[in-house]
């Protein structure tokens, strides 16, 4: 296809992901460089029937007229990076010079917003990411064991968790493990603790998003793999019957390597998803125990009197460097695979 | 027994023959086992939407019941409180007490105009992804895997300012184009690989009798590129339907979608002790999902796999 045409024909999408997904990570670099105007106080003189007093306000008109001037506030360089909020490299610092073992620098370094924030992040990530693979696998094998009649509806309530919005499925779940919900109340009943909550504890917080995360997934990885199952070669099936092998050794050195591609395949876009977690937490109302990094570029945002656009930033391109870190094993492979084609 | 030919398999003694069968034939505790399996995975992923649907006609007493689990099946305060066992009450107040309907009818436009725009777009694009044999195909291919892969609430920090800037924050036309943007990269690879599959003879052959590549494209590919197209536009509608993030930071309150709508309605409902609207207005959200499963299953299953098989 000539160059000519090739651009016509991509020319709308193309545009669209320039302006509204490229120009977007340089305008969050160039924000995260910049920080909110300091306030301009004013001293204004009350005179009151008991004297007068001096109070210091800000000036509202000279604040809005410097935010004309300069939108997005003033320079800041790198500030906003090495800030308390973000990787807080002076509190590190300190709580280096304070403690003295691993231990106790690493709890404290884990107290930071960003550095907590992003501990669950990767854990979340790499906690579920597997999970997801290995129930998906067991489903698929389950199902396909299944006769063909019931495989319809099997399928079609396996999709559910997927299909539905993350925020709705997650208020769902939330919801039924209230303690006055039937998921809450029955775990209440099981430990014998009627003051259990699965909201309260942090730890417990944390294994209810790593659950959800799971079940949410899983009918991705499972519909992969229960694809994956057709297609696995008969023969090779049946000559590792011939040859004697027991049903879980023709599983493991004649389904799983087959299925191996497509695992690879769910683990990048999982990783990809799960990197980005972030409905779940506020479906579950989770955010004092658990915030991940999309959820604390959100709270900038929703910060009570204006957006916290510099700080919102920051986060946003240190999260955008964690994803080409997650990324690069892929697109150095992808880089080698299409060398060699070419 | 390694040599299993055709001669080999006629002759096969019904002795043979059985103990071949055994080894295909499952185990008793194995099939007990895997079955047992299969039951509880579909009850854990249905049981939350029905158990949550069958609630969401009661009232908050029997949906939250501190006494006893039973009340939310057989409704004891419910009837209690409204005669019946079944009320319509959290419907009547997400719908119309709330202004729900507003939610679902923005809803409705931002779903079909990313649909329909993302797929033009796409189809255009990925068709000359799929024809063009050039080096810089695979960048822009790349980079919409990067793209793809961005948290989406990154863009939306990048989006924010200017859109304040340019007065066109709060916009259902503004969240449209941003959501088909952020759709694409998607769109482009799955149509890319959809392409790749219809011969190129076919398009070839067109552009041979006289047409232009644009007119091959439409006489010769478009009629058969709607399977592909369908299962494209299914995950388009995914994308627009469940999105959260865009929606909440981009839309003022009465443009409000579904999802940011339902989420304002914790924040104001809870307080009052009407959590029963929410819970109403999260059902009606998962019907049309519901509906679209049980349509489209097949094409779902197989967007789905499309990129794991070719990749």
């Amino acid at each position: 296809m000539p160059h000519r045409t090739f651009s016509l024909f991509i020319l709308p999408s193309l545009l669209a992901m320039i302006l509204f997904v490229a120009l977007p990570i340089g305008s969050v670099v160039y924000q995260s460089l910049f920080i909110e105007h300091e306030q301009v106080m004013v001293e204004v003189e009350n005179c009151g029937p008991f004297g007068c007093t001096i109070e210091r306000r800000v000036d509202a008109e000279a604040m809005r007229e410097l935010r004309e001037a300069q939108p997005a506030g003033r320079f800041n360089g790198i500030g906003t990076y090495l800030n308390a909020g973000h990787l807080a490299v002076d509190r590190i610092g300190e709580i280096w010079e304070r403690t003295d073992d691993w231990g106790t620098f690493l709890d404290q370094v884990m107290n930071l917003p960003l550095y907590k924030a992003l501990i669950f992040t990767l854990s979340y990530t790499f906690i579920v990411t597997p999970f997801v693979i290995i129930l998906g696998f067991f489903i698929a094998l389950g199902v396909n064991a299944l006769p063909g009649l019931i495989k319809g509806p099997v399928i079609f309530f396996s999709l559910l968790p997927m299909i539905v919005t993350p925020l709705i499925g997650s208020l769902v779940l939330y919801w039924m493990i209230d303690s006055r919900g039937i998921i809450g109340s029955a775990l209440q009943t099981l430990v014998g603790d009627p003051t259990l909550s699965l909201k309260a504890s942090p730890t417990l917080t944390w294994v209810t998003l790593f659950v959800y995360g799971i079940w949410h997934s899983a009918p991705f990885a499972f519909v992969v793999f229960y694809a994956g199952l057709q297609g696995v070669p008969k023969d090779t099936m049946e000559s590792a019957m011939v040859d004697g092998a027991s049903r879980w050794e023709r599983v493991r050195f004649v389904t799983i390597p087959y299925l191996m591609p497509l695992a690879t395949f769910i683990a990048l876009m999982q990783l990809m998803d799960n990197f980005r977690v972030f409905e779940p937490i506020v479906g579950f109302s989770a955010e004092a125990n658990a915030t991940s990094l999309s959820y604390l570029i959100y709270s900038d945002l929703r910060s009570a009197d204006s957006p916290l656009f510099a700080s919102a930033a920051a986060t946003s391109v240190l999260t955008t460097l964690g994803v080409i870190i997650l990324l690069m094993p892929v697109l150095v492979r992808t880089w080698r695979d299409f060398n060699r084609k070419a | 027994m390694t040599d299993t030919t055709a001669a080999d398999a006629k002759l096969a003694t019904p002795r043979r023959r059985r103990r071949r069968r055994s080894a295909t034939a499952r185990s008793l505790p194995l099939v007990t086992l895997s079955v047992g399996f299969v039951v509880l995975w579909v009850i854990a992923a249905a049981f939350p939407f029905l158990w949550t649907a069958w609630g969401s006609f009661k009232v908050e007493a029997d949906f939250f019941s501190r006494q006893d689990w039973m009340n939310a099946i057989t409704g004891v305060q419910t009837i209690r409180q409204t005669g019946d066992a079944f009320t319509g009450d959290g419907y009547q107040g997400a719908w119309v007490e709330q202004d729900f309907w507003r939610a679902v009818i923005n809803t409705g436009i931002v779903t079909f105009f990313v649909v329909v725009i993302s797929l033009t777009f796409g189809t255009l694009g990925g068709y000359a992804l799929a024809r063009s044999g050039y080096r810089y195909t695979f960048w822009i291919l790349i980079a919409a895997l990067i793209f793809r892969a961005m948290p989406h609430v990154t863009l939306v920090s990048g989006y924010l300012l200017p859109f304040f800037q340019l007065g066109i924050w709060g916009y259902l036309a503004t969240t449209i184009i941003v959501l088909v943007a952020i759709n694409q990269p998607f769109t482009l690879w799955m149509l890319h690989s959809f392409f790749l599959s219809i011969p190129k003879d076919l398009d070839e052959s067109a552009m041979v009798d006289g047409c232009t590549r644009f007119q091959a494209f439409r006489l010769a590919v478009i009629p058969v590129m709607w399977p592909g197209v369908i299962t494209t536009g299914l995950f388009s509608f995914l994308l627009a339907y469940n999105d959260f993030t865009v929606t909440s930071m981009l839309l003022t309150a009465e443009n409000q979608t579904m999802v940011p709508a339902i989420n304002s309605f914790l924040g104001s409902t809870q307080a009052e002790g009407k959590v029963m609207y929410a819970v109403a207005a999260v059902v009606s959200a998962i019907a049309p999902l519901f509906v679209l499963v049980m349509f489209f299953q097949r094409q779902i299953v197989s967007g789905l796999t499309a990129g794991a098989v070719k990749g």
